[in-house]
């Protein structure tokens, strides 16, 4: 037997039995050390004669292969099983809770804003704001609604001088007077806010949120109005039908004016949009009154359009099933915590509106 | 506006059902608000008076009445009633009634140990008016009814109409009865109108001044004398309890069903207490009255009066006065029938808070031209149930009405409801309106009828037939799927932005009235301008908010007091500073309260911190895109933050605008609030102060590079006095090499032993890197020295060695 079948039998028998990580060192030092069997094998290459040195060389490569991968895979051994001995040791209850970490919510109205937004996007509105703090001629006169006019009755409204010049916006129609003020037709925009009556039971609210529309171009008629809504409608709650009744009516700033009813039952103490045989009001509309147009320079033999104003409240409400509109208002962090939308549930149209 | 559908069919012949009256009305814009049955066991309640009353031998309030209710034994009946007497006629439900208003059904029941039988009941009870402040009084001349039904027989229903202000027509019920036949309901019946024949003078003078704000232009009047006044007919007093009126007796009874039934408000005099004629003039400032609802008024100049030589009789329109009112023994009646101008009655009653039914209708405008129908109709029924002679109507006028002529473009119709309907429809429901109409070319001649005050143009026009027609007409035209214009603006994208990113850190969003306690607000408020609501609905709710901070803790403390500890909460919205359209700015307002990682098992709690809210701020206005290098933040706060424990942030050292505070609040005001909480923290960020690069945020962005040349990490820890701030020296370091010095953290902050008094120890980890090369240990060694040289320059640190 040659020296190196003698070195391969020998350690690799050693290594056969139950070794610790510095016994398997020592074989290694021992084989590959600088003095090592195998390193001093090496050396002799050169003193062996020509004939045999090829293949001596080439069975010491293997032989070399052969233990080194033996030390390693025994060294992974070792070392897997220490670490598992290690593990059973490290044991937790995973159960524990995780680290405390707080959510934040959107409010429901303001959810509701932008979904609403999200759909007259969709068709080609804009958004535009006005002030809360609003003069009397933009909230009542330069809306067809003129001093000592009854409708001024129907706006309980919050003033900021003696003298009623100053006041708190009954509803978001002064954004329409500032806009076409503002601007040259055509206008296509939405203008959601809060809005103020002085008001104040189970179901009425001092400060309330509307969101006013208004299409102005050449031809718009109330056929595109009932498109709009139904657009809306059907968009924002989420379903395939809808049942919508316009009722005549009557607002100073629109003419032809009408407001408009939705179909709804309740199933279990559910309300169930688009089916049933109750009616629910949900906005006013109608025809921009040649009036308005002509307070805020508009032609009206060119141009003509619509407006609505519906209550933001009211909708997210009916959508999501919140019977007190005081509560809106209430900053109670149950409500808060149980009505509100996570704030990464930002409403779009590809994703669909909510979840 | 109440109807019944049998008052309806005296003035329309139809062959249609309730059911389809309804859809209908709504239909045609006159909204039907609700529909109550009166005639559910109504036969049960009984005309009855009270014979006796004693005291409830176990309440003071409470009376133990004898009640004849026609039958041989008188009914017990507890009542609480202040007006429960002796004598008093009123109206008796026995067991088993259900009362209208409350739909509640009446037992026999022991009350305090006294046991009732049915109760007497209130006008506001019986749905009879919003009276409840005591049982129902008849007058005298129901003793012959006691024991008969109080509620006639009719079937029909209590059909509460919601009349826009814009249709005073169809504040009676004929004007209900032509709208519905307009739309094809039926036929209008001819008004069988009886003319006053007669041959007497009418010899009551009556003079209209004719003065500026003259409230009255037409003044109609008839006098009828030797009259009997008495309990009205069976049939008036049912036609009056049909839709919930009181019947009192008969002329009262007639004038109002003629303004129930034809919109002609009416006012009767007596007679005999008119002091040498009438005089409509304006009121001089302070002449006072007491009107028919014995309240005493005092006048301000130019309201519209009725007076005679002795004083104010009445104010036109709205209230009649108590000195001329027609009692039970009026022999002679004088009857009015005037025009009064909308503007004038709304001053008036406005001025004086008055409401009535006939302020309702004058304010809308009356018809002008229902004057003589008016008086024709009520002489003739008083005469009728009254008897007593009738003079001549007397008109007087100080102006005349004219008629509206509209030329009606047919063609505008189907321009604004995008549906066409041919012309001949369109006069045909014109002319059921009482237009008169006349073709020329593709115009119409039209004439409108005296009772349309808001018809005055063509879109008038418009909206009738379109009304008429029905909205179920109009053809749904789906809307285009296309933007032109960007949805957003920049300020809105960031409104939008920075309430999800703060909602991310946690906080829940409120949204809080845009006023305020100002008790509250004066604590935020600073220097601005308390903005007063004239009119608020409470003292609580009396100014403008000038910070979201006086409502969010507010409404903190009521969440802290049901028993939550650690809450987040913020508000997006208006604050304001004048009272002018467009002083209002928009500030993201938040509040943190308590502990982080309360009664946690695996990490220790500890007080929310000024650090805590500052992170949240600092990387919200990150995550909205500005740079954090350029921030500059010192500690200049508002008083309503802890002085040493809060700051404000600028976006850049130019200080122009503060982006945001934040802080603890001041301690102060939680003790005044008696707020309790381990702590709270606020923060502030101005929405409009936020400014704006030119360039979209993907431009702003430089170029991605990376250096892959080995990096070194320094530790450097600074004495420096108490006074300087960390920012002082990330500043100075950050100078020596922008392009070497990536990145600069300060690790520890160390005050006590081995460290001067007054002084801290600043512990700074730099790192740096090359883009171009790797450093070498000289490189390495100057800009060490260099960053050490700096710093102590700058801000008079030394380094700890």
């Amino acid at each position: 037997m040659s020296d190196l079948k003698k070195i391969r039998e020998e350690f690799i028998s050693k290594l056969k039995g139950k070794l610790d990580l510095s016994e398997i060192n020592q074989i290694k030092l021992d084989l590959f050390g600088k003095n090592g069997l195998v390193s001093s094998q090496f050396k002799k290459i050169g003193t062996i004669n020509e004939s045999e040195r090829k293949k001596f060389a080439s069975d010491l490569n293997v032989i070399k292969d052969e233990l080194q991968n033996l030390i390693n895979s025994k060294i992974n051994e070792v070392e897997n099983a220490e670490i598992n001995k290690k593990l059973d040791k490290e044991k937790i209850d995973i159960t524990l809770p995780e680290r405390p970490f707080v959510r934040g919510k959107i409010h429901p109205v303001s959810q509701t804003i932008d979904e609403i937004s999200s759909i007259f996007s969709e068709i080609g509105f804009s958004v535009e704001e006005g002030p809360d703090v609003e003069n009397e001629y933009n909230n009542f006169t330069a809306l067809n609604t003129p001093d000592n006019h009854p409708a001024r009755d129907m706006h309980d409204t919050f003033y900021l001088d003696e003298k009623k010049q100053k006041l708190l916006r009954t509803h978001t129609s002064p954004v329409q007077i500032r806009t076409m003020l503002k601007d040259k037709p055509p206008f296509k925009i939405i203008a959601p806010g809060r809005t103020y009556r002085s008001d104040s039971d189970q179901t009425h609210a001092p400060m309330f949120h509307q969101v006013e529309g208004l299409h102005i171009d050449k031809n718009i008629n109330m056929g595109h109005l009932k498109g709009c809504l139904n657009y809306l409608i059907k968009e924002f709650f989420e379903v395939d039908k809808i049942k919508m009744r316009f009722r005549p009516s009557h607002f100073p700033f629109t003419e032809p004016s009408a407001e408009v009813d939705i179909g709804y039952e309740m199933k279990d103490g559910k309300i169930i949009i688009g089916e049933g045989n109750q009616w629910l009001e949900i906005l006013g509309c109608g025809m921009v009154h040649p009036n308005v147009l002509k307070n805020v320079k508009v032609d009206s033999t060119k141009f003509q359009g619509y407006a609505f104003g519906i209550g933001i409240d009211r909708l997210a409400m009916l959508k999501y099933g919140i019977n007190d509109l005081r509560a809106f208002f209430d900053c109670d962090y149950r409500w808060l915590n149980h009505f509100g939308f996570d704030p990464l549930d930002v409403p779009t149209n590809y994703r669909g509106l909510s979840r | 506006m109440k109807i019944t559908f049998d008052w309806l069919q005296d003035h329309l012949k139809t062959n249609l059902k309730e059911k389809h009256l309804l859809e209908q009305l709504t239909n045609i814009g006159l909204e039907v608000e609700s529909v109550a049955s009166l005639s559910a066991d109504n036969e049960l309640f009984k005309i009855a008076k009270i014979i006796k009353t004693e005291k409830h031998p176990n309440a003071d309030r409470l009376k133990v009445c004898d009640v004849n209710v026609g039958e041989k034994e008188f009914k017990k009946v507890v009542c609480g009633a202040a007006n429960a007497r002796e004598g008093l006629i009123t109206i008796y439900a026995p067991p088993g009634a259900t009362i209208p208003k409350t739909k509640t059904k009446l037992v026999v029941a022991k009350i305090r140990g006294v046991t009732s039988y049915g109760m007497l009941c209130s006008e506001s009870e019986l749905n009879l008016s919003d009276e409840s402040d005591g049982i129902t009084e008849l007058s005298t001349k129901f003793e012959k009814s006691i024991g008969k039904n109080f509620f006639s027989k009719s079937k029909s229903n209590l059909i509460d109409l919601s009349i826009t202000p814009n249709r005073p027509d169809c504040l009676g019920v004929r004007g209900v009865a032509r709208d519905l036949v307009a739309s094809g309901f039926g036929k209008l019946l001819e008004l069988k109108e009886k003319k006053i024949k007669s041959t007497t003078k009418q010899n009551l003078k009556v003079k209209i001044i004719k003065e500026k704000k003259q409230g009255c232009t037409a003044f109609g009047s008839c006098l009828i004398t030797n009259v009997k006044n008495t309990e009205s007919p069976q049939w008036l007093k049912d036609k009056l309890i049909s839709v919930g009126q009181k019947p009192i007796s008969a002329i009262v009874d007639i004038t109002n069903y003629v303004m129930l039934d034809i919109n002609r408000p009416l006012h009767a005099y007596d007679a005999d207490k008119i002091e040498n004629g009438i005089i409509v003039r304006n009121s001089n400032s302070g002449e006072k009255f007491t009107a028919l609802d014995n309240k005493n008024y005092k006048l301000d100049k130019d309201m519209c009066v009725i007076s005679d030589q002795k004083g104010v009789l009445g104010l036109g329109g709205i209230i009649g006065g108590i000195r001329s009112g027609t009692e039970l023994d009026t022999k002679n009646i004088f009857l009015e029938s005037a025009y009064f101008e909308p503007r004038s009655i709304r001053n008036t009653s406005k001025k004086l808070n008055l409401d009535t039914d006939a302020k309702f209708r004058f304010e809308r405008g009356i018809d002008p031209s229902s004057i003589e129908s008016g008086l024709n109709k009520a002489a003739s029924l008083i005469k009728e149930i009254c008897g007593g002679e009738i003079s001549k109507i007397d008109i007087q006028k100080i102006g005349t009405h004219k008629t509206k002529i509209i030329k009606f473009d047919t063609d505008l119709f189907e321009k604004i409801s995008g549906f066409k309907i041919p012309t001949k429809e369109m006069i045909k429901i014109l002319e059921d309106l009482g237009f008169k109409c006349k073709k020329e070319k593709k115009y119409l001649k039209l004439t409108v009828p005296s009772w349309r005050p808001d018809i005055s143009q063509e879109i008038d026009i418009v909206e009738e037939l379109v009304r008429i027609t029905g909205f179920d007409k109009i053809k749904i035209i789906t809307p285009i799927k296309e933007r032109t214009k960007s949805t957003l603006t920049q300020t809105q994208k960031l409104f939008h932005f920075l309430q999800r990113a703060i909602a991310s850190k946690g906080y829940l969003e409120a949204i809080t009235w845009s006023f305020t306690d100002s008790n509250y607000n004066d604590y935020f408020k600073q220097t601005k301008k308390e903005i007063k609501i004239i009119n608020p609905i409470s003292s609580e709710l009396g100014v403008l908010r000038n910070s979201i901070f006086s409502n969010l803790i507010m409404y903190i403390s009521k969440n802290l007091d049901r028993g939550f500890k650690d809450l987040s909460i913020f508000e997006i919205g208006p604050v304001f500073f004048g009272s002018s359209p467009g002083e209002q700015t928009t500030v993201v307002c938040g509040l943190s309260s308590g502990k982080k990682s309360r009664l946690s098992w695996i990490d220790k709690e500890r007080n929310v911190d000024v650090f805590d809210v500052k992170r949240d701020v600092i990387q919200t206005l990150i995550e909205a895109g500005y740079n954090s290098d350029k921030f500059f933040i010192d500690d200049n706060t508002p008083n309503y933050y802890h002085p040493g424990k809060s700051g404000r942030i600028f976006l850049n050292k130019d200080k122009d605008q503060v982006a945001a505070y934040f802080g603890e609040i001041h301690p102060n005001i939680l003790k005044n609030l008696d707020i309790k909480t381990d702590a709270l923290i606020g923060f502030e960020i101005f929405l409009e102060h936020l400014k704006f690069s030119r360039k979209k945020l993907n431009d702003q962005r430089p170029k991605f590079t990376t250096s892959d040349f080995q990096k070194s990490e320094r530790d450097f820890a600074f004495v420096v006095n108490r006074d300087v701030k960390a920012q002082d020296l990330i500043n100075a370091i950050s100078s020596v090499d922008q392009k070497l010095i990536s990145n600069i953290k300060v690790f520890d902050v160390y005050e006590g032993e081995n460290i001067p008094d007054n002084q801290k120890s600043i512990a700074i980890s730099v790192t740096i890197q090359s883009p171009e090369k790797t450093l070498n240990d000289k490189d390495l060694e100057k800009i060490n020295n260099l960053i050490i040289q700096t710093v102590e320059n700058i801000t008079g640190a030394k380094i700890r060695s």
